[in-house]
């Protein structure tokens, strides 16, 4: 087989190419590909690389605000935190490798993004992780569990980045495909930002990092997949991760960011070195040609195809200022990193290469860019969810069904998971997994400001109503910054959805952007970086909807961080937000009474903000000694929560307006709960009337038991159930013994 | 207080070190690369936590090669001082300036918090503040943190009063509850605890001042 040769009809399909997109490639080239030209553009016309089915839904979000310096596009968002220091982040998914084989594609799924990051000038700060997994009981997830953690540990732990929050629900809907996305938060100086457009013509590309090596060829293809019983053979397409040489590759080019020698920069992630090197070109409005023969290789006889396919990690690309090359190799070179200078930016705009003195590729670079498949996939509104009558539902023991909501998997404490992760490094973390706040808080280096940063998604709402429950993961991050005294500023987003080519799924996908887009609208959260992961299916059964979003927010003084660990005895517990009983896809109809698909509660925007801002102002004021919003589980989880955090009692008031198990376990949202010391509270009150905001009494902090009418537990024995589940589970030879 | 701090690829505490530093003394410490052969003229050396070369091989193992190390096994030979922590613990123990070694945690995993030190022995200049018996919280973040010596390295260390600081609570295997050791003479400790993760920031007071405050007394 040669690689110069017409590829046959065979070939194109197995590149996951159609008909169509295969007739528009020949039509630009005016002639058929050969086997380089068609690898190189079926990875950039994949859809993990294209988001050809999501483009046109994702133009829906907002993506600009006073605060923000670059929205979707680059290789991350950046808003502006002030003093001329800006906040880069953004969230990526590495669900495919991760279910293959969990350790490295955990760890390259950190290392990738902390790549995207790093790219833009920002020396990365801070990572958070939502993971998804299978129900306990299922054969594979303990294993699943234990290797994605210790591969973001083991990955994160040595770069030297902390990772300091995260979300991890466990979901039969993820059994046969887990999600792992990773977000990575840096800081930089907003006047040194770096881009990827490779401006100019006759400027060195310097290439650095590790070597090429066959692994990961054709990642980006298998991303855009779905999966089948054979899975297990693409484990060869998994990238291994070299977190030594990522914590090299930073130092080494924020040291020539430095220099100024810099004219564009882009790290080499899904499909390597074409995506780099084409994106470049394009942004800069010029072609490149690159010698095969100088890119460092790991192993011999490498063809064209393979390096250029090649998902090797920890790898960069750079475009050099004219004469500036010997004092960038010395920087490398000092890091102990291969670095050479592979080509040069020209004025065809096409992209060549060249490999053992053939031309083996010589194709123009917009059209891969412009004419990308764009799809308006048809698809189909789910119905209307049926609303879940409260009162149909029998009375339980409210301690009882307290113990088995926090006991079960989705809230019980993830000790085992973050004692694995280095929080601390690098100084600044304030708050992260193992202190009682509704997001983690990360100082600015050596100033009084501060980030705050939240993971959230409830895919059980999404699933029963995507609109709903697309508006509901953003209003919760929106609502955890809040809570955490910070003001929340914009999002990052992972869309992890199933199969867009079935309508129903891409009614998911619409309808989920379009619910999310309404919420970063009215709360002026925009999206500034994003990326859409989906085929998220297994023999035809798709994932629950998961659109996570990472929420940033900024507090200007980190004195204003609160939590809801320092509850005092003798502080009045008052609910903000009105309360229904909504318990349709609650995680109490779940997990007690075995009941789901009802309709998720009402998102109601502008309560949600008015309620926000009121919070705001009483953290601000000092008017309360603990504030947690409430989500998963509703009163009575949250207030328990904050019972174990604080390490002192509570009682909590009856309601006769609705039945017990409505009022302490429904997830109406916009809610937060306080804790008021009494002398605070004829302030707090006044505020709450002047802002037209509901503040209900609903108990107060007492003792050593959590008490729910006369029903009562010792905060120790709570705790106790609380923290067991997951070490006992983690730690058992076999499912059975976890029970 | 003139202080250098060793920077090898991998080293990741290096910059916490660094503020610790200037926040206890005022002074910025100097950042020598592992590469070069002299160290400036100070009265301490820190090797930073990290991942030093990535721990391949073995924690510590390739560092402790590093060009920069002779001079620094100088230093420590001269009777100036030396604190390696984590990482630099791990260091000390492959270049033989301190006794056993660090093995993977007694769990097999990677463990980050606070732990509660007893002070064992307070003729250091990094412990001359403190009691005998003084409870110090100081966070641990490693891997490979189960410190081990043979019996009779064990029982001589112990003889030779070298043991620094002991967990109050295991979490990692180490024998005899070790957290931190010194040479005999003293002016060389490695701990696995974090001090320069201890430090008083805001509202929250830490014990990690306190042994870096110890040794601006001893060194001005």
């Amino acid at each position: 087989m040669s690689y110069l040769s017409t590829p046959t009809p065979e070939q194109v399909a197995e590149h996951g190419l159609n008909t169509q997109e295969y007739e528009t490639l020949c039509k630009q080239l005016g002639r058929e590909p050969n086997l380089n030209e068609l690898g190189i553009c079926s990875v950039m016309w994949s859809e993990h690389c294209s988001y050809k089915s999501s483009r046109i839904h994702l133009a829906k979000f907002p993506t600009k605000s006073d605060k923000v310096i670059c929205g979707p596009g680059e290789n991350a968002g950046i808003i502006d935190a002030g003093d001329g220091d800006a906040v880069v982040f953004k969230m990526e998914s590495h669900n495919h490798p991760s279910f293959i084989e969990p350790y490295q594609g955990a760890a390259t799924g950190v290392g990738g993004i902390m790549r995207d990051v790093f790219t833009m000038g920002a020396r990365p700060v801070a990572s958070l992780n939502a993971l998804r997994f299978g129900e306990p009981d299922h054969p594979k997830t303990r294993s699943l569990v234990a290797g994605v953690v210790a591969g973001i540990g083991g990955y994160g732990n040595c770069v030297g980045v902390p990772t300091v929050g995260g979300e991890i629900n466990f979901d039969p809907g993820y059994n046969g495909n887990i999600l792992v996305n990773a977000m990575c938060v840096g800081l930089a100086r907003a006047d040194s930002i770096f881009y990827s457009a490779a401006k100019g013509t006759g400027n060195s590309i310097l290439y650095v990092g590790a070597r090429t090596g066959r692994d990961g060829i054709h990642g980006a293809t298998m991303a855009s997949a779905e999966f089948a019983d054979d899975t297990e053979e693409k484990r060869p397409t998994v990238q291994v991760g070299d977190p030594f040489t990522e914590k090299r590759l930073i130092e080494a080019c924020l040291e020539l960011m430095a220099t100024g020698n810099i004219i564009a920069i882009q790290d080499m992630g899904a499909a390597g070195l074409t995506s780099s090197s084409i994106e470049m070109a394009d942004k800069g409005g010029v072609g490149i040609e690159i010698d095969l023969d100088r890119v460092p290789q790991r192993e011999a006889d490498m063809s064209a195809y393979e390096m250029m396919l090649s998902e090797s990690q920890e790898r960069m690309l750079i475009i050099l200022k004219p004469g500036s090359e010997t004092q960038s190799r010395q920087i490398f070179t000092k890091w102990e990193l291969d670095v050479d200078v592979i080509g040069k930016t020209t004025d065809s705009g096409r992209l060549v290469l060249s490999h053992k003195g053939e031309i083996v590729c010589d194709i123009p670079v917009a059209p891969l860019s412009d004419l990308a498949p764009k799809y308006d996939r048809p698809w189909k509104k789910q119905e209307k969810a049926p609303v879940l009558d409260a009162n149909t539902l029998p009375n339980r023991d409210p301690i009882d069904a307290l113990c088995r909501l926090m006991s079960c998997p989705d809230m019980a404490s993830k000790r085992w998971v973050w004692e694995q992760y280095d929080r601390h490094v690098m100084g600044d973390t304030q708050a992260d997994s193992a202190n009682a706040c509704d997001a983690a808080i990360v100082r600015i280096h050596q100033t009084q400001k501060a980030l705050a940063l939240t993971s959230d998604c409830t895919p059980r709402y999404v699933k029963a109503d995507a609109f709903r429950g697309g508006k509901q993961a953003v209003a919760e991050s929106w609502r955890n910054l809040i809570a955490a005294g910070a003001e929340p500023v914009a999002i990052t987003n992972c869309l992890n959805f199933g199969n867009p080519e079935k309508p129903e799924i891409m009614g998911q996908f619409v309808r989920a952007v379009e619910g999310m887009a309404k919420a970063c609208e009215k709360l002026s959260f925009p999206v500034v970086s994003g990326n859409v992961s989906l085929y998220n299916e297994t023999n035809g059964k798709a994932i629950p909807p998961t659109p996570t979003v990472g929420g940033v927010g900024i507090l200007k003084n980190i004195g204003h961080a609160i939590g809801f660990g320092n509850a005092k005895d003798g502080d009045l517990l008052y609910l903000v937000g009105q309360s229904n009983g909504w318990l349709g896809s609650s995680l109490y109809a779940r997990d007690i009474e075995g009941l789901s698909g009802h309709r998720p509660p009402p998102v109601k925007l502008s309560v949600e903000r008015n309620n926000g801002k009121f919070v705001a102002k009483a953290i601000r004021r000092s008017l309360v000694h603990a504030v947690h919003d409430l989500s998963d589980g509703g009163l009575a989880c949250a207030a328990a929560e904050m019972a174990i955090a604080s390490d002192v009692g509570l009682a909590l008031e009856a309601n006769d307006e609705m039945s017990s198990h409505a009022w302490l376990f429904g997830e109406d949202q916009a809610r937060y709960l306080l804790a008021v010391p009494s002398n605070r509270l004829n302030q707090l009150q006044r505020l709450a009337y002047q802002r037209h905001v509901s503040f209900t009494y609903v108990g107060e902090m007492v003792g050593d038991n959590v008490k729910i009418g006369a029903a009562r537990i010792a905060v120790t024995e709570l705790r106790r159930k609380w923290e067991q589940w997951l070490p006992e589970y983690m730690e058992s030879i076999n499912g059975n013994e976890s029970k | 207080m003139r202080a250098a701090i060793i920077v090898f690829p991998g080293s990741n505490c290096d910059r916490d070190a660094a503020d610790a530093i200037v926040k206890i003394s005022g002074r910025r410490p100097k950042m020598v690369w592992h590469r070069e052969t002299q160290l400036p003229d100070v009265d301490l050396v820190i090797l930073p936590g990290g991942f030093a070369y990535g721990d391949y091989l073995r924690p510590g193992a390739m560092a402790a090669r590093s060009s920069i190390m002779k001079d620094v096994h100088h230093h420590a030979k001269s009777g100036r001082l030396v604190l390696g922590i984590c990482n630099g613990f791990q260091v000390l123990t492959e270049i033989g300036m301190l006794p056993g070694a660090l093995l993977p945690n007694a769990g097999m995993k990677f463990i980050c918090k606070p732990v509660a030190l007893t002070v064992v022995k307070t003729s250091t200049p990094f412990t001359s503040g403190f009691t005998k018996g003084q409870v110090l919280q100081i966070p641990v973040a490693h891997h490979d943190g189960n410190f081990f010596a043979q019996q009779d390295e064990l029982s001589r260390l112990e003889d030779e009063d070298q043991v620094v600081f002991r967990y109050q609570s295991n979490p990692n295997g180490s024998v005899n509850d070790i957290a931190g050791l010194s040479n005999i003479a003293g002016n060389v400790v490695g701990m696995m605890p974090h001090p320069e993760r201890a430090m008083t920031n805001g509202k929250a007071k830490g014990d990690g001042d306190r042994l870096f405050k110890n040794l601006m007394e001893t060194l001005g």
